[in-house]
């Protein structure tokens, strides 16, 4: 692989750092923060999950992210990762739980606006709607989930600690499902820009395991956030959930597993196969912003608990950062572009 | 070595590979504590009662060693249950009030102790006349710190009943501060030296302060339970 390839893949890994720093920690966050379960433990289950949802499970998303803007030419992706991840770093540093997925989609309609390509007006209204849905329907899973959790608890009169047991492990099993649907959803933010200028070619071992040079691509993107889990995603793990609601233990389960449900539903293949097969409007498979997800699910559950405890400032402040940062993205992505194009000569589009 | 390490990772410190293996022990740890303070309540029964109609013979001494030795295993489980919570990071949202609340109900142990230690070292002399009164208000005083046991053990199992069991410790704290006036009224209002009427009215008082420290750890579980409830 050529020197410079590599060079601009660097571009996707940062921005895989930056979403294993920040989106990452919104599976385990809640987990962690409540000390349910161990940084460490965190950190391994959801490193290898992320990775087996991005290379099994990734495809699905990465064709929509493909349809907004067919970025053809390696510079020009390096630009739009470089500048979705550097807007990521900036929100995160004002504390606000931002996405990748806005941050890519920016970026994308950046690349689109300077290189003069038609952005996909459907596709876009697709992901836009889905920001939308996103945080609606996890706040609505997590109130059923809470509701149904709640009933089982009231009347199996378990134990304090028996449910401490059983609250832990059902955190990581969420966690792992979590980072699973992360990885498939999100990956496309990360790699999907890349998929149609990918350096790698398939392998195929004994006319038995197939590796694709995609799936390739989307294991070095999940192993780059595995890398932003492990070095990053401490502190943000510790805010995530206590800025917005206090979270109990059993709220903070409910809260990942809506989350996870939501990310899945809008990566799975299977899922929008059995409903086409049932003829109901499939969902669109589309990279959804877990911290949408998991905003959503916390301001169900303060809802369902009369929503005097949600602190409304805090859930305005994150909304206006949902709002900034895909346009603050697009800006730094034509940017770059133009230092690219103008003082690097290179072509960022073919 | 794989045993070693899966405990690791999920946060387990017993040598079983078993999720819920030191949960049971935990659990087993609380409702024994729980079943020592409802014990010491009834052997304090028997030794004012026993007080009254034999004053300190062999049987009361031997009633005196068995509360003791209760309360020191009291104190064990107390700390076994401490050094749980905080090495294996056991509900750490409800730690600190789990801790208080078995630091509240071991000091109910120790009034227990004290008390029968008061009656073995001071040996205060209760007329005839006043013994019924006495052993009813112990009854109520008893009979206060069962319903705290309930509500002990629901807080841990059924957080919705803490509120009525609650509601039961405050009533008999009610009817032992009654007994308790009526009993120091009677005290003042005899023909004693005063100094006599003063020690009856120490003991007297001392036995009350039992259901009030009752009262109070039931209020403290209510609002334990309210921050418990899902």
């Amino acid at each position: 692989m050529e020197l410079t390839i590599l060079l601009f893949l660097f571009g996707g890994l940062f921005l895989g750092w930056s979403l294993g720093a920040n989106d990452a920690a919104n599976v385990f966050g809640t987990a962690v923060g409540t000390r349910m379960v161990n940084f460490r433990t965190a950190a391994i289950i959801c490193s290898v999950f992320v990775i087996l949802g991005a290379v099994i499970s990734g495809s699905g998303t990465t064709e929509t992210i493909g349809k907004l803007g067919a970025i053809n030419a390696l510079p020009g992706a390096f630009a739009c990762c470089v500048a979705a991840g550097f807007a990521v770093y900036l929100m995160t540093k004002f504390g606000l739980p931002v996405s990748t997925t806005q941050a890519i989609v920016g970026a994308i309609i950046g690349w689109n606006l300077f290189t003069g390509s038609q952005t996909d007006t459907g596709t876009l209204i697709t992901i836009l709607a889905t920001w939308i849905i996103c945080p609606i329907l996890a706040g609505v899973i997590a109130i059923g989930i809470f509701l149904v959790v709640k009933k089982i608890i009231s009347k199996s009169r378990i134990h304090i600690l028996r449910l401490d047991a059983y609250t832990r492990l059902a955190l990581l099993l969420a966690g792992a499902f979590g980072a699973y649907s992360l990885g498939a959803n999100n990956i496309a933010n990360v790699m999907g820009v890349f998929v149609n200028v990918s350096p790698f070619t398939d392998i195929n071992i004994a006319n038995l395991f197939l590796f694709t040079s995609i799936q390739q691509l989307f294991l070095l993107g999940g192993i780059a956030i595995a890398v932003g889990v492990f070095t990053y995603s401490k502190k943000v793990m510790f805010t995530v959930g206590n800025d917005l609601l206090k979270l109990s233990p059993l709220s903070a389960f409910v809260i990942v597993l809506s989350h996870s449900i939501v990310l899945f539903l809008f990566a799975s293949q299977g899922i929008s196969n059995f409903l086409i097969s049932l003829n109901l409007p499939a969902l669109p498979l589309v990279p959804v912003s877990s911290s949408q997800a998991i905003v959503g699910g916390v301001i169900g559950i303060g809802l369902l608990k009369g929503g005097k405890e949600v602190k409304w400032s805090v859930a305005g402040k994150i909304s206006i950062g949902w709002v900034v940062l895909p346009l603050l993205t697009m800006g730094i992505a034509m940017l770059i572009l133009y230092i690219l194009k103008y003082m690097f000569d290179l072509s960022v589009v073919f | 070595m794989v045993e070693i390490k899966a405990n690791k990772m999920f946060n387990l410190k017993s040598s079983k590979l078993s999720l819920f293996g030191s949960t049971k022990n935990l659990e087993k740890d609380i409702d024994e504590f729980v079943n020592i303070l409802s014990e010491v309540g009834l052997s304090f029964k028997s030794i004012v009662k026993r007080y009254l109609s034999h004053s300190t013979d062999d049987n009361f001494e031997a009633m005196l060693e068995k509360i003791t030795e209760m309360e020191s295993r009291a104190d064990t489980i107390t700390k076994q249950i401490e050094h749980a919570l905080y090495e294996e990071t056991l509900i750490p949202d409800a730690r600190s009030d789990v801790l208080r609340l078995l630091e509240h109900l071991d000091e109910l142990i120790g009034m227990y102790q004290g008390n029968c230690y008061h009656f073995s070292i001071q040996r205060p002399d209760f007329p005839e006349e006043f013994h019924s009164d006495l052993i009813s208000l112990t009854e109520t005083v008893v009979d206060c710190v069962e319903s705290l046991c309930l509500t002990v053990r629901s807080f841990f199992r059924d957080v919705s009943s803490v509120r009525d069991n609650a509601h039961k410790v405050t009533y008999h704290e009610k009817e032992s501060d009654i007994k308790f006036s009526s009993l120091a009224r009677r005290v003042f209002s005899s023909n004693l030296e005063l100094d006599q009427k003063m020690h009856l009215r120490y003991f007297v008082e001392k036995i009350d302060r039992i259901s009030d420290q009752a009262e109070d750890i039931a209020d403290e579980l209510i609002i334990y339970s309210i921050k418990r409830s899902v």
